[in-house]
């Protein structure tokens, strides 16, 4: 019985240490940022690691995401003789939701999980030890370039993903299907603001953005400096950052949406 | 890599995205259409305005003109007042235009129809008069002919009908057919 207690107020513990640990290192990251101005050439290197080598995945995802979008939303659309607003229907839901939220999982699958290993191993061969050793501060020169490039490319990757799935629609939808060429736009141009939907969209892919990075380079920084410390931490990454992406957006789209 | 192709790369990214972001804003969303800094609000009163929403079109014959800027209740009267914002280059409707609240097909979404009223054609009787005169009219002058009393910033639509409710409708005329079978059934 006793042991049970124990054994939970353990786990309170370190769940409350982490969480400690990650907004310290959130705060240390914020405050050493200000170096990057004079060094942007390091942020540019990991948005290459981070953005571009993410565009491929973001760009064929979406791509088939908005296709998959046209189709299903015509088969719905048509029973009801509306099959004019599909592209309604496949913009507000890539804008509004698909773009950040898929997108987001994706970049938590690509570029956080690769974030997480390249710091963890950084952090198993003592390389930071061996960068604080030179008085080279790891949190200015490793972590921070890496932050800003996801807080950065994840926005930009989003509207990619939005984007491209809306041409993937219109491909289905007018191409395929037979929808009018000048409905599917007008329609779209009619029934989504620029501010409410695709500001908020971006805002939503921004947090994303913020989160993920957030907790890929926490785990990294934070893994037991051993083979198996680093397996550990790129999986609780990806399972922790696309838990942490979903539960958000229900609340930004409660927020944004709701009323 | 060279750090030359990283940022060769990198700044495609970003140029990609920022396209995406203006193809979003031009092409999806209604940025291109609508901006509220040109045109001028005039205010209609509808004793119901049910199913119109803020930025629901406001057109005339047909054609859109404006938009629903605000819809609010008046406490006192009990009508609810609706701004329209109209664009700026439409400032030849008459005073005595009426507003009305329709329906786009049977089950879509609600617009204000403005419709001139009787004062609009003297632009078409000074066309008719200068053709019968031999001449050729010019619009500019009936611009300038109208301009007091035309709808203009402020101004009150006061012939107004109101939105269809389709419950309203239907009770009128189950009531009416109920009283109707009642006269029949006495007789």
């Amino acid at each position: 019985m006793l042991a049970m207690l124990q054994s939970l107020g353990r786990k309170a513990l370190d769940f409350f240490q982490r969480l400690g640990r990650g907004h310290i290192l959130l705060l240390r990251i914020l405050a050493g940022s200000h170096t990057l101005l004079a060094r942007f050439d390091l942020v540019i290197k990991q948005i290459f690691s981070v953005g571009v080598l993410s565009l491929l995945i973001i760009l064929v995802s979406g791509l088939f995401v908005g296709m998959v979008l046209g189709l299903q939303g015509y088969n719905t659309l048509v029973d009801f003789g509306a099959e004019e607003s599909l592209g309604v229907v496949v913009s507000l839901s890539l804008v509004r939701e698909l773009g950040p939220v898929v997108s987001a999982l994706l970049f938590a699958g690509r570029a956080g999980s690769a974030l997480t290993a390249e710091i963890g191993l950084m952090k198993a061969t003592e390389q930071l030890s061996a960068m604080e050793m030179m008085a080279v501060d790891p949190v200015r020169r490793v972590l921070a370039p890496r932050f800003w490039a996801g807080v950065i490319s994840m926005p930009l990757l989003a509207a990619i993903f939005s984007a491209v799935g809306v041409i993937g629609g219109y491909f289905v939808g007018v191409g395929l299907l037979g929808v009018d060429d000048g409905a599917y736009w007008s329609q779209m141009q009619a029934n989504v603001d620029f501010y409410s939907d695709i500001l908020n969209g971006v805002l939503k892919s921004f947090v994303f953005g913020i989160v993920v990075t957030w907790i890929a380079i926490f785990e990294g920084n934070d893994a037991l400096p051993t083979s198996e410390g680093v397996s550990r931490a790129t999986t609780r990454t990806v399972v922790h950052s696309s838990l942490a992406v979903l539960g958000l957006d229900f609340i930004l789209t409660a927020l944004m949406f709701g009323s | 890599m060279t750090s030359r192709m990283t940022e060769i790369w990198v700044g495609l990214f970003v140029a990609a995205g920022m396209v995406a972001l203006f193809m979003l804003a031009m092409q999806v969303s209604n940025l291109s259409t609508y901006s509220n800094a040109d045109g001028f609000d005039v205010i209609a009163r509808f004793d119901d305005a049910s199913g119109l929403k803020v930025r629901s079109p406001v057109t005339m014959a047909g054609v859109r003109i404006g938009r629903v800027k605000a819809i609010r209740f008046d406490d006192q009267t009990f009508e609810a007042v609706v701004t329209l914002r109209l664009g700026k280059s439409h400032t030849t409707l008459p005073e005595d235009t009426s507003a009305s609240i329709y329906t786009a097909g049977l089950l879509g979404e609600k617009y204000v129809g403005l419709e001139p009223g009787a004062g609009s054609n003297h632009c078409e009787d000074q066309a008719l008069e200068a053709e019968l005169e031999g001449g050729t009219s010019n619009p500019a002058d009936c611009k300038g002919n109208g301009a007091s009393n035309v709808l203009h910033e402020g101004s009150h639509i006061t012939l107004t009908q109101s939105s269809m409710v389709l419950e309203k409708l239907i009770g009128q005329f189950v009531s009416k057919f109920l009283s109707d079978s009642k006269v029949g059934n006495k007789k």
